[in-house]
């Protein structure tokens, strides 16, 4: 376990000297935060009730969206184990005492973690002080919050845990390009990265929530904003805890299975 | 004690010519070439020994190493080291060994050197006090000190390839593989490195298994010769039993070579 979280150190002290990327990152989400909010406003001033979430609720879930970018976000892969797959220097990872695995696992939880407490707080203060319904309201109540926390948590692992599965898939395909562009534009859509999933027809939405990218973002945002019931929060934690069971160990498997025919690539 | 039994390792190669109608032709239909990287390849390696395992290019080093380090698994055949098969017991077999690829990296490039080295502390759980004495010792021995608080991006090859080495050796392993270890390094630093190995092999008994193009390095090292052609053991005997012929040593080579038609 010390292994692991060595490898967690390294990955987080080193992604915490990135200042310019960060400052970047913060400009592209303020940018792209206001952006979205200008667009729903206009399409709510049209008809205010026609829609399954009040103004007020959305622009919290895209103000976290775009705070806590960095957990979700699955184009956001590291290129680096792309490379190591495609030079061949995955050779030194595998003469490790280390399960890659775990290595991957734990190495991808620290990038996003360091690149997310980098940019969350400029733009979380920033959204809490806007003004009413376009900033960031308090959550919808203690439960709420700490609820809310833990599903962050468990959202992040299972984004990591499908991007991991990607990487394992690199080892059959070797070039990564076509596996990132199916996999990030299906998830963009089905996790509700583009648009929120309550806004999407009843009985899609009822199909999409059952599904694993469901268990990314979409669970912690609703839950923060309160447009989810008792019932409906308990059913989406189960199916978090599902899918990241689910997905974790088809992946394990994968390994098991890459590690068995891998090439390594060039000498 | 390392012992291979007819192994053999083969690969599939998408293969074809060049241009452009060639290349829409292979969207449809791929040629493939299986290459039989090894074929049948037999030998035993005792403990404490220093093999010079040669060949030309593209003979089978590289494969032999890999499979002898536990990453890729033979076709056929039988691999055994102390006792284990590196492969399936892969996370145990690789705290026991050391390996250097002379044209790869191991250390993170963005940061110094050191943290890899720590980080490689916590990989292999190495103990502190054993961890700081290999430190010293490789810093001294491989001229360390004014490199390891540098990230390894600003190093030159040479310097690098020398924490490399320190790199592969902090968890002090029983067993050290070389692929091409002194590329890049400049006289001074090649020496440090062979007195190193030398030294290394004296005083621990690390057994050693090389492979280079650089002769010298294996007239200064290697006690026992293996050499390998088209993934097929040719020879396998002391350095004398190649000096026939030629002046010096990479000459004595080129005309093995010929001989065997490899």
């Amino acid at each position: 376990m010390k292994k692991y979280l060595s490898f967690f150190r390294l990955r987080f002290t080193m992604n915490l000297q990135y200042r310019a990327a960060a400052f970047g990152g913060v400009a592209t989400q303020f940018a792209w935060g206001f952006m979205e909010i200008m667009i729903f406003a206009a399409f709510y001033r049209a008809d205010e009730n026609a829609f399954p979430m009040s103004l007020a609720s959305t622009a919290s879930y895209l103000w976290l969206q775009q705070a806590f970018l960095a957990l979700f976000a699955t184009w956001m892969t590291e290129q680096e184990i792309f490379d190591t797959i495609v030079n061949g220097n995955i050779a030194y990872e595998l003469c490790r005492p280390v399960d890659i695995y775990g290595m991957w696992f734990s190495r991808s939880i620290a990038t996003r973690l360091s690149r997310a407490v980098l940019r969350c707080f400029p733009i979380l203060i920033v959204a809490a002080f806007l003004p009413y319904p376009y900033g960031i309201c308090a959550p919808a109540g203690p439960k709420h919050f700490i609820l809310f926390l833990i599903t962050l948590l468990l959202g992040l692992a299972m984004t990591v845990s499908f991007c991991v599965l990607i990487y394992i898939l690199a080892f059959f395909t070797i070039s990564p390009v076509g596996l990132q562009m199916i996999f990030t534009s299906m998830t963009d859509f089905f996790a509700g990265a583009l648009i929120p999933l309550p806004f999407f027809p009843a009985k899609l939405q009822t199909v999409m929530e059952l599904l694993p990218f469901a268990a990314m973002q979409n669970v912690p945002l609703r839950i923060y904003s309160g447009s989810m019931s008792g019932h409906e929060m308990q059913k989406a934690v189960f199916l978090q805890i599902f899918w990241l069971i689910v997905v974790t160990a088809a992946g394990k498997m994968l390994c098991r299975a890459a590690q068995k025919r891998v090439t390594v690539q060039g000498g | 004690m390392i012992t291979m039994e007819h192994v053999c390792k083969s690969y599939k190669i998408a293969k074809r010519n060049a241009g452009f109608g060639e290349a829409v032709k292979a969207l449809f239909h791929r040629d493939y070439e299986v290459i039989h990287a090894l074929k049948d390849v037999n030998f035993t390696i005792s403990d404490g020994e220093i093999v010079g395992y040669i060949g030309p290019n593209g003979a089978g080093k590289s494969s032999t190493i890999k499979i002898l380090s536990g990453i890729l698994t033979p076709d056929c055949g039988t691999v055994l080291v102390d006792g284990r098969d590196p492969f399936k017991n892969r996370i145990k077999h690789v705290k026991e060994i050391g390996v250097v690829f002379g044209q790869r990296s191991q250390l993170w490039w963005d940061v110094p050197v050191i943290d890899s080295f720590e980080l490689l502390k916590d990989i292999y759980s190495i103990p502190d006090s054993h961890y700081r004495q290999s430190l010293e010792e490789l810093t001294e021995l491989l001229d360390l000190s004014e490199l390891m608080r540098s990230p390894a991006r600003q190093l030159s090859l040479g310097q690098r390839m020398r924490c490399e080495i320190a790199a592969s050796l902090l968890h002090r392993p029983r067993i050290l593989f070389l692929d091409e270890p002194t590329i890049g390094l400049d006289a001074v630093s090649k020496l440090a490195v062979r007195n190193f190995i030398l030294e290394l092999n004296k005083t621990r008994g690390t057994t050693v298994i090389l492979t280079t193009h650089d002769m010298q390095d294996i007239e200064a090292l290697a006690s026992r010769i293996i050499l390998i052609g088209k993934g097929r053991i040719l020879l396998d005997g002391t350095l004398d039993d190649i000096r026939r012929g030629g002046d010096n040593i990479d000459e004595t080579v080129a005309e093995l070579y010929r001989t065997y038609n490899i």
